[in-house]
């Protein structure tokens, strides 16, 4: 396993938003990370990194890595797409990619080739980019360098539904090369990326297994996730 | 006629004072989100370090040293009292206000609370006359370093890897984190270069007044936190601006006016920015 998750407990201004999450994450393919609003998705990815204070355990590669200095942890190959992309936009494009590279060979061949738009909007500053221009621009900080993981969060969050296909094929290839942790509520997307699925429900694993198996129950995906079947 | 001209080159040379203040002050709370009472004390130290060492070692490595004094302790403040307090910003707030107010009594209890006299070069002293106004030649110098200031800090951030990520950490220092970047170092950056501003503006504020005092950092933090808050938190061109219109500002209506409406209109000023613009005339943080 890439990332072993256990017993982890998070407290944010009194509320206890995880109370004891345990999952694993292989290491090859997208695992979804499911679950209805609220029930401590995003906080999870974000314990993981190190950006909320948290108890339990959480395994890296092997490695113990709770209480980690974030960019440390970062910087040893977890790569981060943050829910509503949080791009800088203030810089331009260009500055964004520039500021992600970490390693003396960033690979700029692989976003272009993905994001040939980038290229062309490089001068541009990205706040005045649209929302999917900038999922592109924050997918790509994590592509110029070498990851052994990602966490993605609800990537397509907000995007037209062209786009949310081109972002998901993207995702697709991406996966092919590094394992991804994915929140997402887009159901679809969920059935055509993901092998794996972990559901929460009020800061606990409610449940793990195959995606398909989830979604191909439309009882059961009506039950973890309010929603009736992809 | 030279009235208006004396009026509006004393208003940018005060103006300048405000810029180097207030920039380092800007930059620090943009992107580490502190609150610093104790920027006046980075002045205060460079320009006694500088008026100190001026009778030894003469008034061209004195200016260094006075710089170099407000940079280190910038530095010294955020690595050894502000670095433990990052999540605590209520003790960050008390640390920084006892901070300043122990640093002028300390110096006081060295030097005294009189003034004393500042060095300045002979040239400074002397007037230029510029249509039919005398303009007293230090305020040149204060103008002239001000604008080298701003193109040098320019120039660092847009063209350097560290100022992009100043750039960055005003918008979202946890983004800049999660890019794998130590963004704490960083923090030290802009303390330590905010202190060196303020280095700078305690020497020439030192010139500019003739003479330095431990509560005189204190007194132009104020406008400076003013000229902070009309800019934009976080930018550099905004404080310039802002500095520029509080300097005029003040110098026009204490000339024109009653006594002390200077500094009344700059408050006003102030109300009038946060009602109409509550961001600052940047509108949003960004330090360009």
């Amino acid at each position: 396993m890439i990332l072993r998750v256990r017993d982890l407990s998070v407290r944010l201004g009194g509320s206890h938003i995880l109370q004891g999450v345990t999952f694993d994450v292989p290491p090859s393919g997208v695992t979804a990370l499911l679950g209805r609003n609220g029930v401590g998705k995003t906080t999870t990815l974000r314990a993981v990194l190190g950006e909320v204070p948290a108890t339990g355990s959480v395994e890296f590669g092997g490695d113990p890595v709770l209480g980690r200095p974030t960019h440390k942890l970062v910087r040893s190959g977890l790569g981060y797409v943050p829910e509503d992309r949080c791009v800088f936009g203030g810089l331009t494009v260009a500055e964004n990619l520039r500021l992600a590279v970490r390693g003396a060979d960033p690979d700029y061949d692989t976003v272009h080739e993905l994001f040939p738009e980038l290229r062309a909007r490089a001068g541009q500053r990205a706040g005045t980019l649209s929302g999917g221009q900038q999922q592109m621009v924050a997918i790509a900080r994590v592509l110029l360098n070498r990851n052994r993981l990602l966490l993605v969060d609800e990537p397509t969050k907000g995007l037209a539904p062209a786009v949310v296909s081109a972002v998901a094929a993207v995702l697709s290839r991406v996966a092919e090369q590094v394992p991804i942790l994915l929140v997402e509520q887009n159901l679809a997307v969920v059935r055509r990326l993901a092998a794996g699925a972990v559901v929460l429900e009020a800061g606990q694993v409610a449940w793990t297994g195959a995606a398909s198996d989830l979604l191909g129950d439309a009882g059961r995906t009506r039950t973890l996730l309010g929603v009736g079947r992809a | 006629m030279s009235t208006v001209i004396l009026l509006t080159l004393t208003g940018l040379g005060l103006a300048a004072l405000y810029f180097l203040i207030a920039s380092g002050l800007s930059l620090v709370f943009g992107l580490a989100g502190v609150l610093n009472f104790a920027h006046g004390l980075f002045l205060s130290v460079g320009a006694y370090a500088t008026w100190w060492a001026e009778p030894h070692w003469g008034l061209a490595v004195a200016v260094p040293v006075g710089i170099a004094a407000g940079a280190a302790t910038g530095a010294l403040v955020e690595v050894v009292l502000i670095r433990p307090l990052y999540k605590r910003p209520t003790e960050q707030v008390l640390v920084t206000v006892g901070l300043s107010l122990a640093g002028v009594a300390l110096l006081q209890s060295v030097w005294g609370a009189d003034p004393r006299t500042f060095p300045r070069p002979a040239w400074a002293s002397e007037v230029t006359t510029i249509g039919s106004a005398q303009v007293p030649d230090d305020r040149f110098l204060l103008i002239g370093t001000a604008v080298v200031v701003l193109l040098a800090l320019l120039t660092f951030l847009h063209r350097t890897r560290y100022g992009l990520i100043i750039r960055a950490g005003v918008e979202n220092r946890d983004m800049v984190s999660a890019l794998g970047i130590d963004v704490r170092r960083a923090f030290t950056l802009v303390f330590t270069i905010g202190g060196a501003l303020a280095g700078t503006a305690g020497v020439l504020g030192g010139m500019y007044f003739g003479s330095v005092s431990p509560g005189q950092g204190a007194s132009l933090l104020i406008f400076a936190f003013i000229v902070v808050v009309i800019g934009g938190l976080g930018s550099v061109t905004g404080s310039a601006v802002a500095a520029v219109v509080v300097g005029l500002l003040q110098q026009f209506v204490n000339y024109y006016g009653a006594a002390g409406a200077g500094d009344v209109s700059v408050v006003a000023l102030l109300a009038l920015v946060l009602l109409l613009r509550p961001s600052g005339l940047a509108r949003t943080a960004v330090t360009a």
